[in-house]
């Protein structure tokens, strides 16, 4: 029963177990680090209030995209999915797209249902707004509102399907509007922890802002324990709230990926509803968390509240104390593009080398974006986007960084190098508790930096010869 | 509108009430059927079937030709193991961008193919067609073909696009292209008494618990398709005597082919529980009608049991009485554990499966109690309904049952593919009691709100205008 098996990284050895001797084959992508579109648009539906997702197409990509969900977030993720036969992918799937919308209201009795497409319904070319438009009309208008939005899986990753879903829900609700209400704002974040949304409302509290947070799952992917059973999990952003975005003072936009869309959610409410756009990055660190707070400070017209000014301090500190721990140490990225950047920026700026900054996601001027936020020079940071692990992997074997930093997928290669592995992003499923990490602000900062700090320390325990429990 | 809802508040759908049925209720009941659509099943597609059947072979390589999605979200996510290679345990995909829904994957499937199997120098491949592979009209079979001719080895294409009728077709296609290899290896070493263990997954190296019973009564194992699979396994296992299905779904289609062409012979089997485990080693005994095979075989089923009942009966002492649901893959899995159970004292209340077949029904409801609920293809809320009703205290089911009962305060154990203990043979069902026991007899279902002690905390503590969320429903729009 004892297990002989090959000991390394599967995706370095043969059938046989040995080094390939081979060229690395490039055509293929061997063990991806993207999810895809439908995911990223089902987290968004996720953060409404109410609202059930819907994937128009085959059922296992709802069934695949519920279990990755779940195995992170533990949480019930109920996505329903109009469950095409072999008649509906020659026909259309409009019969069952019918059915399924009917069979969802009866179950769930939804406020909302958030419909994406997938690989198959978009090959077909299914009408997916006539499709809606005709169920409505056929049910005068009745019933909960369907948004759509076009996520087939052959373009883009998990971010695309989760900035255009945010897209299609603020075009769909914000109506036009003529007052502003000097307190609101519209805060869109990136594809963040719970935590990190939940943080992100207490900041806009501290700066006496009323925030419409667009989408926020942090409850409806992170509740208590319940009482009674719900059909739709409780929490999340309201349609009323979404349809009066139009009035607040502006809008937040989050990801430096988005400021240089102009197609973006945000870009849009400037253009067609008049509200101011903000743009930042992911808050990771002092210097991207300083720009935050300070186009929140702006918009609220406040300075920055004493608590954050102290959580800045004490982050600052935190900083020195340990400084040395990390100087000059080398840490591999990896993720979403967003994520990534932010990241990027944070480590360099208390003295790591970032010497591998990758993505899935294949993204116009991927290397500008991240070499602008990295201190200390660039010459040897390697910007990878359209990257898969066993392409991470096979540069980290050469660059041997001392830290991964990224989602669970990235341990078979932190085995492989024995160097530890910050867990962060999505998915993290071999670790409890990532959708509670906290990465913006100051705050977020600091338990990132005692995180990144604390595995290095424990990774140079655990290797040393003595093991002194006084470092 | 309020989202939180009572039990008797959750209709089944119409389309679906005759999925639903009572022991002595007298009504019919229909299984093997599609999906219904908008009903939220907890099945997957004709794709994730094939894969998961055809995934523990572990020198093959195995590319999903199609977008990015379906090769990513099954990366390395099941416990099946492997003694040698870990091939397997790679997610190879065409990552199918736009250019070639519109252009044709033809040529990036070939060069992948080309490439990866001269990197990694798989005994074999096996190609899944996804979804959108047949609408852009890619000769899958055809750039198999010449693949194999360039590079020697044989390269299979799997017919599941996820459409393409239910899960369980997906298991017949991985069937399909399993038994391509057959018939095409060296059977001269093999004995008389010799079997294939079809359906054992080696979920946390159960198969090799299985295989070293059977070995040390004297009868060979051929292969154990698929788990710890090997494809020069797969190659001669047309020359064992005895086929032993376990999963019946997934490779019933496969032992039909077996007899069909090879006049092997098959037998239903099990291997959870005590009394399942020893009468799958008896039936195999039985088919070689050896008197001294069947002592021996008797002889390995006292000493396990002695090894292994006695520790059983502390956990029995604890879950004694308790309620338990399950919903599970196949039926048969379903009534080894209905028995299970009830070896451990326990009582179930709610049984169901995502692909059992009309037989398969039959012999649950046969071994059910009266008023025991039987569903085929649930899903959350119709679980959740049935959980609650009839006051379960122990789930067992995957990843997408687990919240379900979690967030009910009801304890769980995980008994699907991606769990990483074993809980076949005789040592698994004390690794299975195990299991229930940590979660049943925790201390943590005190605090949660549905569980009586920590209501009558929270009654007491709202009346000095201390409120938790739980106490408060959410979800609607006041």
């Amino acid at each position: 029963m004892s297990c002989n098996c090959k000991q390394g990284n599967p995706d370095i050895m043969t059938a046989d177990g040995d080094s390939p001797e081979a060229a690395l084959p490039a055509a293929a992508t061997r063990n991806a680090c993207k999810l895809c579109s439908p995911l990223g648009a089902a987290m968004v539906f996720k953060g409404i209030r109410g609202c059930l997702p819907f994937l128009h197409g085959s059922q296992g990509c709802a069934t695949y995209i519920r279990r990755y969900m779940i195995s992170h977030f533990r949480e019930p993720v109920d996505i329903a999915s109009s469950s095409f036969s072999e008649d509906d992918a020659i026909f259309g799937g409009e019969k069952n797209f019918t059915a399924g919308v009917e069979n969802v209201i009866r179950q769930y009795q939804p406020e909302m249902i958030g419909v994406g497409t997938t690989c198959l319904s978009e090959t077909i070319g299914d009408n997916m707004l006539g499709m809606i438009k005709k169920y409505q009309d056929s049910h005068a208008g009745k019933g909960p509102p369907l948004v759509h939005v076009s996520t087939p899986s052959y373009t883009g990753t998990h971010s695309d399907g989760y900035y255009a879903a945010i897209k299609a829900v603020v075009q769909h609700f914000a109506k036009p509007l003529r007052v502003t209400m000097p307190r609101l704002v519209n805060v869109l974040p990136a594809m963040m922890s719970c935590e990190d949304l939940r943080y992100l409302r207490e900041v806009c509290a501290m700066y006496e802002l009323d925030a419409t947070i667009l989408p926020d799952y942090s409850t409806t992917l992170e509740g208590g324990s319940w009482e009674m059973y719900h059909r739709i999990s409780p929490g999340g952003v309201t349609i009323n709230d979404i349809e009066e975005m139009g009035a607040a003072t502006a809008t937040l936009e989050i990801g430096h990926t988005q400021a240089n869309n102009k197609d973006s959610a945000g870009h849009w409410m400037e253009k067609e509803r008049g509200v101011r756009l903000d743009s930042v990055g992911w808050p990771i660190g002092i210097r991207l968390s300083d720009e935050f707070f300070a186009a929140m400070s702006l918009i609220a017209n406040r300075p920055m509240p004493d608590q954050i000014a102290l959580d800045r301090g004490r982050l600052v500190d935190a900083y020195i104390d340990a400084h040395k721990y990390v100087a000059g140490k080398k840490v591999a990225i990896y993720g979403e593009p967003d994520l990534v950047i932010g990241l990027a920026s944070f480590l360099s700026e208390i003295g790591m080398r970032p010497v591998i900054c990758a993505t899935g996601a294949k993204v116009k001027g991927w290397r500008e974006l991240v070499t602008a936020e990295i201190q200390g020079g660039c010459n040897d940071v390697e910007t990878i986007h359209g990257a898969d692990h066993a392409k991470i992997s096979e540069r980290a074997r050469e660059l041997k960084p001392d830290l991964l930093v990224g989602s669970s997928k990235g341990y078979p290669l932190a085995r492989e190098l024995k160097i530890p592995l910050m867990r962060i992003g999505f998915p993290i499923h071999d670790r409890f508790g990532g959708q509670r990490i906290l990465s913006v602000g100051y705050r977020g900062a600091l338990e990132l930096f005692d995180m990144v700090v604390n595995a290095l320390m424990e990774s140079k325990q655990e290797n040393s010869e003595t093991g002194y429990s006084y470092l | 509108m309020d989202s939180a809802t009572t039990p008797d508040a959750i209709h089944v759908l119409d389309d679906r009430t005759d999925q639903v049925w009572t022991k002595g209720s007298g009504k019919a009941f229909k299984c093997d059927t599609k999906s219904t659509a908008g009903s939220v099943t907890q099945r997957a597609c004709a794709f994730c079937g094939s894969r998961v059947v055809l995934y523990p072979i572990a020198d093959a390589l195995h590319i999903v030709h199609g977008p990015i999605g379906c090769a990513v979200y099954n990366w390395d996510i099941r416990g099946a193991l492997s003694s040698g290679s870990q091939l397997h345990r790679n997610s190879f995909s065409t990552d199918l961008a736009e250019k070639e829904v519109v252009f044709g994957g033809e040529q990036k499937l070939e060069k992948s193919l080309l490439e990866l199997i001269e990197f990694y120098k798989p005994k074999a491949a096996f190609v899944y067609s996804t979804c959108i592979v047949g609408l852009i009209g890619d000769d899958v079979e055809r750039i198999c073909k010449s693949v194999s001719r360039k590079s020697g080895i044989d390269v299979i294409p799997v017919d599941s696009p996820g459409f393409k009728g239910t899960k369980k077709s997906g298991y017949q296609a991985a069937c399909e292209a399993a038994f391509r290899l057959v018939g095409t290896g060296d059977t001269s070493d093999i004995k008389p008494y010799s079997i294939n263990l079809l359906g054992e997954f080696n979920i946390a190296g159960e198969a090799w618990m299985i295989k070293e019973y059977f070995e040390r009564i004297g009868i060979q194992v051929v292969a154990t398709i698929t788990g710890d699979g090997r494809v020069d396994d797969l190659r001669r296992c047309h020359g064992a005597s005895l086929n032993l299905v376990q999963c019946s779904g997934s490779m019933t289609h496969l032992s039909k082919l077996l007899k069909q062409h090879y006049d092997i012979p098959s037998e239903r089997v099990s291997f959870f529980g005590f009394e399942d485990t020893a009468r799958a080693i008896y039936t195999a005994a039985e088919h070689f009608g050896d008197p001294e095979l069947m002592e021996r075989a008797q002889e390995l089923v006292r000493t396990e049991i002695a090894k292994y009942a006695p520790q059983l009966k502390q956990y029995k002492k604890q879950l004694k009485g308790k309620k338990a649901a399950l919903y599970v893959g196949g039926a048969f899995k379903a009534f080894s554990l209905v028995l299970a159970l009830r070896a451990l004292g326990m009582k179930t209340v709610l049984a169901g499966t995502q692909t059992g077949s009309a037989e398969d029904y039959e012999q649950l409801k046969e071994i059910c109690d009266p008023g025991t609920v039987i569903v085929d293809d649930s899903n959350p809320l119709e679980l959740a309904k049935f959980v609650l009703e009839k006051d379960v205290d122990l789930f067992i089911g995957g990843v997408k049952e687990r919240p379900i009962a979690f967030k009910m305060g009801v304890a769980f154990c995980d008994h699907n593919h991606e769990r990483k203990i074993p809980l076949a043979g005789f040592e698994g069902m004390l690794h299975f009691a195990d299991e229930v026991a940590r979660s049943a007899c925790s201390p943590v279902w005190q605090f949660a709100p549905r569980r009586a002690q920590a209501k009558a905390f929270l009654d007491s503590a709202s009346q000095s205008d201390f409120a938790t969320e739980s106490t408060t429903t959410e979800g609607g729009k006041a």
